[in-house]
């Protein structure tokens, strides 16, 4: 572990990636009162990209390799 | 079916439920078949994150800001991505240092420090208190508005009620119990809880379970699907703000990063979080699983925190219902009694399983790092003369949790009703994250220092008092509210909650940003003000370098004692006969038979060190150690001793690499020098055999014409004639290759004679080619000559020039074609030197042989095939007459096109001095 593997470097990547969505000015765009099938967008968008996250650790972590 | 009765039964039952998870893994482990190694139940058990805090507050947030309780999770989320790195390093050091608590980390990072031990504790202590209280707040309220069915009445404020009509109180009592059962059965040297982490994985099921259900219900069952909710919710215009909440209801983005880091901070160093996360890990795989599967929870359970919160302000018009107990009282409206108990039930498990690990962690914090070294150091006492310590180590904790439970009560009927829950939890948090420079610095900077860790913990938790603490206290009355409102002394600069003037931010992060400030810098200033001690720097390495470790980390002790005084000291703490055990394991580790033939040894002592942090901590294990085994930690001038030998170590190494090489390189010279010699000895016996080789022959000519003259004395007039020729021919060639021999011997031993004079090269040159125009005139070859009309003269035998130039000049009329030759003569001076060239137009010599004509009977061309037309000789001499006269030959040539043979000599001023030399 001395030299960080690709797939440390992923996690970290993913890491940048969800402070980034998670953050201004992402949800700015979102911050608006527009709704998607009845639910407000600046919910769908959190709720997605929340999800989108835990599902790409799910798939860097437990991926072989 | 909602009665009094049913509902204490229900919570009863429920927590005898947990009693026997609990049991049930404790048993289980003690037969070796654990059933929390397990990246699952790692993973729910991270859960006790989710508190009463997130299963009633969320909605009570959501119902005032919409997203703005999503921060909380979200952080964890960013968080549990680096869990990898960062807790994983904690683990790491963890398990090898035997760590048993946050303070315990800390302490033993910067020094086995009880100082910072217990700082952190007493920090940890009344920032979690509020927290403590928050939930058994939430387990009383929860229980008072389910007593009041099928009413939905808000329960009267808690200071009215008497301790002993108050669920609360008991309930605290039974968590304080649960506690005391499974947190301190035994004292541990890994210090886990293996009943207590099947315990809370388990409610970790049941508070998701409840929560889901309740969320089903509210948007299917009561409304028509999440998009009838937030339809309807978008008609009523006080509703709709909480659309688009950010930079509104929501506060602004700011707040929201704030309230990220923060959570990204509490979910390692909230007490129980490191309880769980860190101290009762079994295997740091586990981290993998957790990284998606507890952020994958914690979407679960908020997913319907909006709708639920939605459905409530709808379904509560007025607003006289707490939106914090939604989730309670919209199953009481709809009459769904079960649902409404398995609500309550959900959120006693996520009240109970935040308090039984938080006091747990809390009370080892107290035990471990503030009662008992302040007790071991209390001479009168005579602690550390006590055979058995074990009981009284256990029942320290056990008053510990019983004293952290009842102080959560009190503060909870006397502070309790100021704040709504989220509130509450934040300053919690915000004090939790005072911990953070020191344990990051702690984590990646080997400088960071005993005093940087005291300084950055004090300053942050000073402000953190004065900025979240003193307002709390005002909004129970028990400081001014002019304090607050003016600042002490009416200096509006110092009000609490506009620290300097600064405004406009929500509380958190006015809270945040200074504290932030105070701490970081005092941490850095102080650490970097003086230099750290011997023994924070071992701790320090030991800790930033965990993963260049191999084994368990080395020891400071130094002094030896015997095997025996240290198993009786161990044996104070764990018990005589599992400190017997454990040596006797150690020993046969070690490949002896019994403890007595054990060396007390450093290894020995620092084992038995180890053994003790596991359950007293690093900063008492060490006071108590010292007892027995006198410590002698590295002194300075120790320290100073070692890098001076260090130094002069690498400076020997160095000198040894100088002399290694310059042997190499002599080494190098002689095997050269014995090449060279090889070469010699190869070119004389070559020489030898060259010479007589090259002598035999003429003879072998004049030998047989000579024969057969003499055997045929009646031979041809004119054929005797012709063989006398020969023969006559063949001696002058034999009589100048022994005179050429002779002479290059006498040139090569300095033995020739040398008569040297100013001589003129122009009058020589000319002498030369008038000497050999017959033979260039036999060949067909024309001659030119470019001779400068005067040249400086040259210091050189006269004889000597003339052979060198009749050499040249002949090798060019040989190596001519016959009829085309041309042959060109230069005289030039250069510069201070005469310079002579003879360029022909001949066969060339190739690069390979240009080097190889000057040496002795070399002659280009096949020697088998071609009759030698010279004896190899002339132009090693040449060069060695040049030489001798201070100046230069060679040869500039291409194979077909011609040769240019050149040589310079020295003009007289600069030539006299080699000639005398």
């Amino acid at each position: 572990m001395r030299k960080p593997s690709l797939r440390a470097y992923r996690i970290i990547a993913l890491f940048l990636l969800g402070c980034l969505l998670f953050n201004y000015p992402f949800l700015a765009l979102f911050n608006v009162g527009a709704t998607a099938a009845g639910v407000p967008v600046l919910y769908v968008y959190l709720f997605s990209a929340w999800g989108f996250v835990i599902a790409a650790a799910a798939v860097l972590v437990e991926g072989g390799g | 079916m909602l009665e009094g009765w049913v509902i204490v039964a229900a919570s009863f039952a429920y927590i005898g439920v947990l009693f026997a998870v609990a049991w049930f893994a404790d048993r289980r482990a003690a037969e070796g078949r654990s059933i929390i190694r397990n990246a699952w139940v790692y993973s729910l058990s991270l859960a006790v994150y989710a508190t009463a805090w997130t299963f009633y507050g969320s909605v009570g947030r959501a119902a005032t800001d919409g997203v703005g309780f999503l921060p909380i999770y979200l952080g964890p989320t960013l968080m549990m991505l680096l869990g990898w790195f960062v807790i994983r390093k904690m683990v790491r050091i963890v398990r090898l240092n035997r760590i048993t608590s946050l303070a315990d980390f800390l302490a033993s990072r910067y020094g086995k420090s009880a100082l910072v031990g217990a700082l952190v504790t007493v920090i940890a202590v009344i920032g979690i208190l509020p927290y403590i209280s928050l939930q058994l707040k939430a387990v009383s309220t929860s229980f008072q508005i389910l007593l009041g069915y099928p009413e939905i009445v808000m329960p009267p404020r808690a200071g009215t009620l008497v301790a002993m009509q108050d669920t609360a109180f008991y309930v605290a009592l039974l968590m304080a119990l649960f506690a005391i059962v499974f947190g301190t059965r035994s004292l541990d040297a890994a210090e886990r809880h293996e009943g207590l982490v099947a315990a809370i994985a388990f409610e970790s099921i049941v508070k998701l379970v409840a929560f889901l259900a309740l969320g089903v219900f509210v948007a299917y069952g009561m409304y028509d699907g999440l998009g009838d909710v937030f339809a309807r919710a978008a008609q009523r215009p006080d509703l709709d703000v909480l659309m688009a909440p950010l930079e509104g209801a929501a506060g602004s983005y700011a707040t929201w990063v704030w309230l990220t880091v923060l959570s990204m901070i509490a979910i390692v160093l909230l007490p129980r979080q490191f309880q769980m996360a860190v101290i009762e890990n079994t295997d740091e795989r586990h981290l993998r699983r957790a990284a998606w599967l507890f952020p994958l929870y914690m979407l679960a359970i908020n997913a319907f925190v909006l709708p639920i919160a939605f459905g409530g302000l709808l379904h509560f018009p007025e607003g006289n219902v707490d939106a914090d107990t939604f989730v309670l009282t919209l199953p009481m409206t709809q009459k769904v009694e079960w649902l409404a108990l398995l609500v309550f039930v959900g959120g006693l498990s996520a009240a109970t399983g935040m308090v039984i690990v938080e006091t747990i962690a809390l009370s080892t914090m107290v035990c471990n790092d503030l009662v008992m070294p302040v007790l071991l150091r209390i001479r009168a006492l005579r602690l550390t003369e006590r055979r058995d310590l074990s009981s009284l180590v256990l029942d320290i904790r056990r008053a510990a949790i019983l004293a952290l439970l009842l102080g959560g009560y009190c503060y909870y009927l006397l502070a309790g009703e100021a704040y709504a829950l989220v509130s509450i939890g934040l300053i919690s948090f915000a004090a939790v994250a005072q911990f953070a420079p020191a344990i990051i610095g702690g984590l990646y900077w080997r400088g960071g220092t005993r005093a940087g860790a005291l300084a950055g913990l004090s300053a942050g938790f000073a402000v953190w008092t004065y900025t979240l603490l003193l307002p709390a206290f005002a909004k129970s009355d028990w400081v001014g509210a002019e304090l607050i409102e003016h600042g002490p002394w009416g200096i509006g600069l110092l009000r609490p909650t506009e620290l300097f003037g600064l405004s406009g931010l929500d509380q958190i992060t006015h809270a945040m940003i200074w504290s932030m400030i105070a701490n970081v810098g005092a941490y850095v200033a102080a650490s970097l003000a003086r230099r750290q001690s011997a023994a924070e720097h071992v701790q320090a390495t030991l800790f930033v370098d965990v993963f260049q470790q191999t084994g368990e980390p080395g020891s400071s002790w130094r002094a030896a004692t015997s095997a025996a005084a240290l198993q009786a000291l161990v044996g104070r703490f764990l018990g005589p006969a599992r400190a017997a055990e454990i040596f006797a394991a150690h020993a046969r580790g070690r490949g002896v038979k019994s403890v007595d033939e054990l060396e007390g040894d450093r290894d020995l002592v620092r084992f038995a060190e180890l053994q003790l942090a596991g359950s007293i901590g690093s900063a008492s294990a060490r006071t108590m150690v010292a007892t027995v085994a006198q410590e002698e930690p590295l002194g300075l001038e120790e320290v100073m001793t070692i890098i001076d030998e260090a130094s002069q170590v690498i400076a020997h190494s160095h000198r040894l690499e100088e002399k290694s090489r310059a042997l190499e390189a002599a080494t190098q010279e002689l095997k050269a020098a014995n090449e060279r010699l090889k070469e010699l000895d190869r070119l004389k016996d070559d020489f030898i055999s060259t010479v007589t080789h090259e002598l035999r022959t003429p003879l072998t000519s004049i030998r047989a014409f000579s024969e057969i003259l003499h055997d045929n004395p009646d031979l041809d007039p004119a054929e005797r004639q012709r063989f006398l020729g020969l023969v006559i021919k063949e001696s002058e060639r034999l009589t100048r290759l022994i005179n050429q021999v002779l002479d290059l011997a006498k040139i090569e031993s300095g033995l020739a004679e040398w008569l040297t004079a100013e001589i003129d090269v122009r009058e020589i040159v000319l002498e030369a080619i008038n000497a050999t125009s017959p033979i260039f005139r036999s060949r067909g070859v024309q001659v030119q000559t470019l001779a400068a009309e005067s040249v400086p003269p040259v210091v050189a035998d006269r004889d000597r020039l003339l052979q060198v130039l009749l050499n040249l000049l002949s090798n060019a009329a040989k190596f001519c074609t016959p009829g085309k030759g041309r042959v060109q003569v230069r005289l030039a001076v250069a510069g201070d030197r005469i310079r002579v060239d003879v360029e022909d137009n001949g066969v060339g010599i190739s690069p390979e042989n240009q080097a190889l004509i000057f040496e002795k009977f070399r002659q280009v061309g096949d020697t088998m095939t071609e009759k030698p037309s010279g004896t190899g000789l002339g132009l090693a001499i040449c060069r060695r007459i040049v030489g001798h006269f201070g100046g230069r030959l060679w040869v500039e040539s291409e194979p077909g096109r011609g040769s240019v043979f050149s040589f310079e000599l020295p003009a007289a001023a600069a030539g006299r001095l080699v000639a005398n030399a």
